[in-house]
């Protein structure tokens, strides 16, 4: 290969992977808090259209962003009153929240598919921009990417270093502890599911309005359930999220480069990879040991009540 | 103010069941009637127009029994998982590979074939065999390795999908099919037999028989009483000595079967060569319709031919009225959520407490 293809397929990854990246994060904090939610992608599905339709009307990119984010939470928040208020089954309450994104988005997207709205575009970092191989790649990219940067190491420090990120882990380990030590366990829950929303409201913003700026019906592609399958291969870190999220980005963009190089290796059969490997990680994760170390939040997907001590 | 819930002493009568879901149909078209009309359009006769063609004409009708049939098979699929509390929703990609493997036959392995009482039964054992395998996979690895068959399904189900793409985009494009990704034509041996030319076939029966063997399973057998145990509480069956590992392989691979044998009677029934996104995610629809029907295999039937009256209404209603198609999935969702929400004024009393 040679070296520009090197670099467009590892921007490329980078680009791929900032929409997984955020969608991961946020369903992190969601799950750390117990609450198990698998609408991310019809959250996605609505952070997109909701991004472009904005962006279109207005053709201001950060009140697009904004909307999505919000849209992104309101669907959230919808989930968690039925998980956490109703304690319904947070299964099939994911499944109706990923039915109703696509349905809504796919129908008042319809007039939107073909029309061209305002998109990020690259900024160029001062100094690292200008480092030899790595400034292109890294340093040369949306502010949405440099976004993605930075929520990483915040959000690890919110958790593991904050006070509340310490009551968020202990209300999704123990709630009945959490609660006990005068925690709000419903609050938390609540606040950390709508947080989940933001984070994919947003990864689908980057979607339309940065990574392939226009509208097509169910654009995101599947990237929600990626979301989830990541999180599970970073067990709940925001650190090999980020890892896992830039690789997953590589193994998409990856089928582009090598059909340039002519490696023959079908689309389609190259499109299966990021499954299996997920397929795989979860084999290799479900042993004791790691599940010992680092297993999922102890609570989650359990609906809690100080009344029915089960 | 703060809500408090009060469990209900006595279980549900059928008729408040019946009257609950009745009200949750109710409140799912008012809320989609209010998204109809912010594109302007008027609900009421959209709703005219979704049903009216399915219900009320018999090529309408016919129609719906054709969208019924891929439906009803994967709605049965995942039932008898979920029936365990196990979050099977792989039925997309077992019903692909279903019709995979029925491909495969008609075209590949016996093309030669000539007699359709062979054809036809050895068909449909490669496309149950196929799906069977695609849950034997996430069910051993859940029995097993207790890898969560949720995400596990999901990911066979991209697999899958992958997978027929391949093949009809490569190696199996027909030789008459001006370079669209689709194969070649099956031949006459190897088609359900039709009635008429509405598209009436014998797979829309064998779906129906279907639902009553899940029927007799899950209540007059062994099976559906170790099932129904535990998935109640799974350490009371490990308790009672049932093998859950085993239950659990078994839930996946029926489930597997049915819907593999779905995708062999959607290809072979009603389409005749397979082609890529040939399933509009009924493997998806299928979550829905089973809790929709509370998983009972009889009531399935008649959710399942609802969903098919709304597939082909809605197509309908794309063409009278420039409504996208989409609306169903839309509708399906508020459904289900409207259903889940009225589960818990069944079971629990609810009480504003002033804190």
């Amino acid at each position: 290969m040679n070296q520009d293809i090197i670099t467009s397929t590892l921007s490329g990854a980078l680009r791929a992977g900032t929409p997984l990246l955020f969608a991961t994060l946020g369903e992190i904090l969601a799950e750390r808090s117990g609450v198990l939610n698998l609408g991310l992608e019809g959250m996605m599905l609505m952070g997109a259209f909701t991004g472009f339709s904005i962006s279109y009307i207005t053709g201001n990119l950060w009140l697009a962003v904004i909307a999505a984010v919000l849209v992104g939470g309101l669907m959230a928040s919808l989930h968690a009153f039925m998980s956490i208020t109703l304690r319904i089954n947070q299964v099939v309450s994911g499944l109706a929240l990923v039915f109703l994104g696509e349905g809504l988005s796919g129908f008042w997207g319809k007039s939107y598919v073909g029309l061209q709205a305002a998109s990020f575009s690259n900024i160029k970092i001062p100094f690292f921009g200008d480092i030899p191989y790595v400034g292109p790649i890294v340093f040369d990219r949306d502010i949405l990417v440099y976004i993605g940067y930075i929520a990483v190491p915040v959000i690890w420090w919110f958790l593991y270093k904050t006070k509340a990120g310490m009551n968020l882990r202990a209300v999704g380990e123990s709630p009945e502890a959490a609660d006990a030590r005068g925690i709000n366990v419903v609050l938390t829950r609540y606040i950390y599911t709508i947080v989940g929303g933001f984070f994919s409201g947003l990864a689908g913003a980057y979607i339309t309005l940065a990574y392939t700026p226009m509208w097509v019906q169910d654009i995101t592609a599947g990237r929600g359930w990626i979301a989830v399958a990541l999180v599970i291969f970073a067990i709940w870190d925001p650190v090999i999220a980020l890892i896992g999220a830039y690789a997953f980005g590589g193994i998409s963009v990856l089928q582009f480069s090598l059909q340039i190089v002519q490696v023959p290796i079908p689309v389609n059969i190259m499109n299966m990879f990021p499954y299996l490997f997920t397929i795989f990680i979860m084999l290799f994760a479900s042993s004791n040991k790691i599940k010992k170390r680092f297993g999922a939040p102890s609570a989650l997907g359990v609906p809690y009540s100080r009344e029915e001590k089960t | 103010m703060k809500i408090h819930f009060e469990k209900r002493d006595k279980k549900p009568s059928k008729l408040s069941i019946f009257l609950a879901s009745l009200l949750s149909v109710l409140v799912a078209l008012i809320f989609l009637g209010i998204i109809i009309l912010s594109l302007g359009d008027n609900p009421l006769t959209a709703y005219w127009e979704l049903v009216s063609w399915g219900l009320g004409t018999v090529p309408g009708f016919i129609q719906s029994l054709v969208s019924m049939m891929p439906l009803l098979f994967t709605s049965l699929g995942v039932l008898i998982a979920f029936k365990m509390k196990l979050w099977n929703i792989g039925a997309e990609g077992q019903f692909q590979m279903g019709a995979f493997a029925a491909t495969w036959g008609a075209l590949y392995l016996f093309p030669h074939l000539t007699n359709p009482w062979l054809f036809i039964p050895l068909l449909m054992i490669l496309g149950a065999a196929a799906g069977a395998f695609w849950g034997f996979l996430p069910g051993a690895m859940r029995a097993y390795l207790g890898v969560n068959e949720i995400l596990s399904t999901l990911m066979l189900n991209y697999v899958a999908i992958y997978w027929v793409n391949y093949l009809t985009y490569g190696p199996w494009k027909g030789p008459h099919s001006y370079n669209f990704p689709i194969t070649a034509h099956y031949p006459q041996a190897a088609i359900l037999p039709q009635y008429g030319t509405g598209g009436l076939n014998l797979g829309i029966f064998i779906s129906i028989v279907t639902a009553f063997f899940v029927l007799y399973l899950i209540k007059y057998t062994k099976f559906g009483f170790h099932l129904n145990i535990t998935g109640d509480n799974l350490r009371v069956g490990e308790y009672a000595g049932i093998n859950v590992k085993k239950m659990i392989i078994l839930a996946m691979v029926i489930g597997g079967a049915i819907s593999g044998l779905g995708g062999m009677a959607e290809i072979s029934g009603s389409l005749f060569r397979l082609q890529p996104n040939f399933s509009p995610g009924y493997g998806y629809t299928a979550v829905i319709i089973a809790w929709l029907a509370r998983l009972d295999p009889i009531v399935t039937i008649i959710v399942s031919f609802f969903f098919g009256v709304l597939l082909v209404g809605s197509q309908q209603l794309q063409l009278l009225m420039q409504i996208p198609s989409s609306i169903t999935n839309a509708f399906s969702g508020i459904l289900l959520f409207s259903l889940l929400a009225s589960e818990i004024l069944l079971h629990y009393r609810i009480k504003w407490v002033k804190s």
